[in-house]
Parts: C-alpha cells; structure tokens; sequence
C-alpha cells in the first residue's frame, strides 16, 4: 500500500515535470517576452537590462530550474497584460471556477448515479427509454451551444434567471462567494447545468451499463435467493460493485469540470479561471497561460491519485494483491 | 404413517413465450420431497433440472414462467405468491446452493457482513444475536476460526471453502427445504466429496429436505434418497436411488447409467446414447426420447409418453419398461 503510494507519487511528479517543462517552453517560443513587456519605445539598453533581470541571458537548463524553483513557491512571474503578480490574479479568480466547479459536479455525481441506477433496475420502463433518448442529447450537443440554448430560453424568452455574471458576492476570508447571496444562487443555476450536463449523461449511462452487467452475475441471483430486499439488494450489492469502473470515468470528468470550463465561462461571462486564460490566450499573456496549465495539471494529477485511492477503499481485492506484491 | 411432504410439486409446467411459438423446458413434473429427504434430480444440460429448482424458489427469469400445474410448501401453495411474500420464503423456508461458489459471493462485501444480513432480514434478532448466530452457522460448516473468519471477503477463501461458506449462508436461517444446483460441479473432486458429506449431515441432523441438481450419477448415488431422472423438460423416470440404478426401468434411465464410469463397473466400454436431447422448442411428437430409444416401438413415435402412474411399478414413463429378473 505504502509502496504503491510511493510509486504513484513519483509518477506524478514526473508528470509535472514534464508540464513544467510544456509550460516553460512556452515563454521561450512563442513570441519574446522582452519586445512584449517593453512595447514599441525601447533602447538596445532597456533590452539588455530586462533581459538580465529576467534572467534570460542564463543557460536553459538553469532557467527552467528556475522557473520551476519559483512555480513551486508559487510564483508564476507578473502578467504581462495586468503587470501584477500571476498568483494574486488567479487566487483573485479561482473561488468563482471552483464554486461553479463544485456546484456542477456535485450535480452530475447526484442525479447521474441516481438516475443511471433508476434507469437500470427499471430498465423496460418508458421513462427509462425517455431518459437514456434524452441523455443522447446531453452527450452529444456541444457545451456552448447547451448554454447559448438555456440563455435564450430561461433568460431572454422567460427572463427568469440571469444570463452573464456571478451576481452579488460576499467576500469571507479573501474568499468571494456566491454562495450566500440569493442572485448569487441564482446566477449559478444555468451555467452549472450548462458544465454538468455533459457529465451527468455520461456517468448515468456508464452507471447503468455497469448496473446491467453486476445485476446478472451469480451474487446478485444468491442475493436474491437468500430473500433480501430488493433494495439492499440494488444499492448494497449492486451499486457498490459498479463503483470501481465508475470512479475512473467520473475522477476524470470531474478534472475535465474544471478544466474545461473556459466554454462555459466565457458564454456566461463567469468571472473564473477559464475566462482569465481565455483572455490571456488573446493577448498572449505567457505567465498567465503557463501558471494556468500547470495548475490543471496538479489537478489532473492529484483527482488520479484520489482515484486510485479511492479503490483501494471500495475494493477489498486490490488491498490483499498490493499488500502481497 | 409417513409424513406430509415439505415440497410437493404438481403437473408443473414452465413455459417460455417466443415469436417461433412456446416452448416448454419444464413439462408436466410432479414430484414430492419429504422432510429430511434427498431427491437427486439428473439429466443431461437443457434437460430442465435447473430450471424446476429456479420456479420452486421463484427466480425465473422472464420471459419464463409457471404456466400451470401448483407448487405446495408446507402444505401451502407458493406459485401464484405476490412477490413480496416470495422473497419472505426465499431464504427462511427455501435455501438455495450455486453452482460456482467463486462468483456466488459478493466480492466486495465481509462474509459476516453476508451471513448478518441474511439472519436479520428472516430473523427477528438484535445485531449482537445475529453475530454469534453467524459465527456458529459457520463452524456448522467446517471453517475454523469462525469468529475472525467473519472479517474475511469471499477472495480470502479457497473455492471449498467458500462453497461450504456458501451453505452456511443458505442454511442460516433453517429454511425446510434447500435446493443445490450442481453444488459440486465447480469443485476439485477431492472436495466434491466433503462438500456432499457436509450437506448430506446439515439437512439430516435439521430434517431439511434437499432438492439435488446435479448430472453427476456418482453424487446422486452418495447423496440422495430418492432420484428423479428428467429427460427434455419430462421426468423419465423417478425411484429409489438404488432400484434406479441397479435396475432402471425407463431406457433413457438405463443408457445414462451405462454412460457412469462409476457405475458401470467391470464394464471394458462406457455405453454412450446415440444423438443428442431435442431443443425444448423442437420437441419430437410422441415420446420425446423416442428417436434415440433402442427399444422404440411405433406407439412411441405417434403417441406421448405416459404417465408414471401407468407403469406398474409407478416409476417410469415410458410404453415399454425394462423388466429386470430378480
């Protein structure tokens, strides 16, 4: 166990290095930062002397040790567009991703297991046929196009919720949330349902595909044959046994929750992270692009390793045959 | 006097519906078991065994069903139950052994956990009850150190093992009736013996009747009282385990005994049945097994089998039964 940890903690590090690595090219390759930072007046003297200061005279390999140095301690440089410190801007703009983040996610989780369990214990029900035809849709329309369709509907045809923006915040502990405001709450309805509902289909159908295949095997028919409740029956043996598979898919849809909510950021103009690298995608604003990507990948990492641990909590298998090796 | 039966099945008759038409896997069987009893029931794959034990408990699957005929436990009818009040009888009056204890076992639950649940769903007991009640079903069966055993998943077990934890589970809350679908099947044969050995002593010390599933003559002849031999969805023939084998009356009955390597001792060749058992949906008209059957007369091949009740001796069905002298 301890060992497997290990191991999966250099993995990761080593995955993180080489994002690092990803990130830090970026400055040196797409475009130069010193004609970026200076503008158009600049002496041959201003040049040498930021230069300098930004270390690029030195070798590679002592700048990347350097940015790496500094990317730990959490410093991503100053932002060429904003001239401030990366770090307090993406701080600044990280409450409002995770909270819409959370929000998204902790809905995809409710209603996909919920109703991917309905849909497979009641699987010859109309209304399970109507749910996996309406999943369809949730699966396979692009997000952007989910959320321009909900603001034309519940915004500009109903005028019933808000179309852009967090509404009020609260600030708590150099935290903004929107959680404690009413048109706070109901500014993140319709760009939760916009993140989520992708996620939700698909672990509702992953859900029920998985139900259908543990509801035949043999222990679920003893199961049956012992006289429990048909409820025990499906959310104590079944439901359990589809988790594994399950949490795969569903640890990296919630990394994607995140990570992919620039589209749904920038339709509602919801002032998170996505949005941040968006316009910093725009103006090429280096440091911001590269602290972003490498904050999505400690993410990634860190959700996989949880995965993994996860597993070993559900499935009592794995702990004999790792104890072992 | 002998005592009223604790299984009584009447003219039991599974139907499954398709568009080519209905067919039958289980055909007009009646057969009674009594307390304490063992009924072996043999036949070849398909011939319907396992498929009268899934409509007893009442786990068909769909589109099959009891299409007639009546199923009496304890005197009381249990075919046409609510589902409610049959899964009330599942596991307090009717246990039920798989055929493969390796998947019969939820994977990702404690075996005590298992044993537990079962107890406390048909009996009304504190949790600590049920615990002790556990650990003594498991010493029942032959698993030492049953109390720390009841921590164990299903993988900690080898499969003997988890066969005989299998039992406990089927038998933990004393159910009068147990029905083993080929519980030796999935086995190395140095287990199959225990494992026949330790069911054969639970159900007689309790007085639990045993419905046998098996195609294992050898298990039938060391295990059972009585043996029903099926043969395409019909009974063949049903007797004493010893009459049956030493002297059976029904050709179908004589042939599978000929085909025993166990049985036919001294014999150079094992007899082998010409053919294969029809599909339930291609069901030859008259005696279905008459195209395979040496002695197959022309009453054989126009008119169905009959009854049990017509032989003389009341155990085959079959127009012409072997005569054995002395």
């Amino acid at each position: 166990m301890l060992a497997f940890l290990i191991r999966r903690l250099v993995q990761s590090v080593v995955v993180l290095l080489v994002v690092g690595a990803v990130s830090f090219g970026m400055f040196r390759f797409i475009g130069d930062p010193v004609n970026n930072m200076l503008g158009q007046e600049r002496t041959q003297a201003d040049i040498e002397q930021l230069r300098d200061r930004l270390g690029l005279d030195r070798p590679v390999f002592v700048q990347y040790a350097l940015f790496l140095r500094n990317a730990v301690q959490g410093d991503f440089g100053v932002s060429y567009r904003q001239g401030r410190p990366v770090a307090d801007i993406i701080a600044e703009r990280a409450p409002a991703t995770l909270e819409l983040a959370a929000v998204s996610g902790v809905m995809a989780l409710v209603f996909g297991i919920g109703l991917g369990v309905l849909t497979a214990i009641n699987r010859n029900s109309w209304a399970s046929s109507a749910i996996m035809t309406l999943s369809l849709v949730g699966v396979s329309l692009p997000t952007f196009l989910i959320g321009i369709l909900l603001i034309y509907v519940f915004s500009v045809q109903l005028e019933w919720l808000p179309s852009f923006g967090r509404g009020e915040t609260v600030d708590v502990g150099g935290w903004s949330t929107g959680f404690l405001t009413q048109s706070g709450l109901i500014a993140l309805i319709l760009p939760a349902i916009t993140l989520g509902l992708y996620q939700m289909t698909l672990i509702m159908r992953i859900v029920r595909s998985e139900m259908l295949e543990v509801l035949r095997q043999d222990y679920i028919r003893f199961a049956r044959a012992r006289g429990l409740r048909e409820r025990s029956i499906n959310f104590r043996h079944a439901l359990k046994n589809t988790l594994v598979p399950v949490i795969t898919v569903t640890g990296l849809q919630m990394g994607s929750i995140i990570a992919f909510s620039i589209i749904t950021e920038t339709v509602f103009q919801w002032p998170g992270m996505g949005l941040l690298f968006i316009n910093a995608v725009q103006f090429v604003d280096i440091p911001v692009m590269a602290a972003y990507l490498m904050l999505i990948s400690v993410l990634f990492v860190s959700i996989n390793l949880v995965v993994d641990l996860l597993y070993f909590a559900i499935d009592p298998r794995l702990r004999i045959e790792r104890a072992k090796a | 006097m002998t005592p009223p039966p604790v299984l009584s099945v009447r003219n039991l008759v599974v139907a499954i519906p398709s568009r080519s038409g209905t067919s039958r896997p289980v055909n007009d069987i009646s057969f009674d078991i009594a307390p304490g009893e063992i009924l072996g029931v043999v036949g070849e794959s398909g011939a319907g065994k396992s498929m009268t034990g899934n409509a007893v408990i009442g786990l068909l699957d769909r589109p099959a069903h009891i299409a007639s005929g009546e199923i009496w436990l304890n005197g009381r009818r249990i075919d046409a139950l609510l589902p409610e009040d049959l899964r009330r009888i599942r596991g307090r009056q009717v246990g039920m052994v798989f055929q493969d204890p390796l998947t019969s076992l939820n994977p990702l639950l404690r075996i005590g956990d298992q044993l537990i649940e079962t107890i406390r769903e048909h009996l009304p007991m504190t949790a600590a009850a049920a615990r002790d009640r556990a650990v003594a079903a498991l010493e029942e069966v032959g698993i030492p150190a049953a109390a720390e055993r009841l921590n164990s998943y299903p993988h900690e077990f080898s499969g003997g093992m988890r066969q005989r934890v299998v039992i406990a589970l089927a038998l933990c809350a004393e159910p009068s009736l147990v029905i083993a679908d080929e519980p030796t099947t999935a086995l190395d044969v140095s287990v199959q013996a225990q494992i026949i050995a330790l069911l054969r002593r639970l159900c007689r010390d309790r007085g639990t009747a045993v419905m046998l599933v098996t195609h294992d003559m050898g298990v039938i002849s060391e295990a059972a009282d009585r043996v029903a031999v099926m043969y395409a969805g019909r009974l063949a023939e049903l007797g004493p385990v010893r009459s049956v084998i030493s002297q059976p009356r029904h050709p179908y009955a004589d042939g599978l005994m000929g085909a025993m390597p166990s049985i036919a001792i001294g014999q150079r060749r094992l007899r082998q049945i010409p053919g294969a058992m029809p599909r339930p949906s291609a069901i030859p008209p008259g005696c279905a097994f008459a195209p395979r059957c040496p002695r197959a007369a022309d009453t054989c091949r126009l008119d169905p089998a009959p009854s049990l009740a017509d032989d003389p001796q009341g155990r085959a069905a079959c127009w012409f039964p072997m005569e054995h002298s002395a």
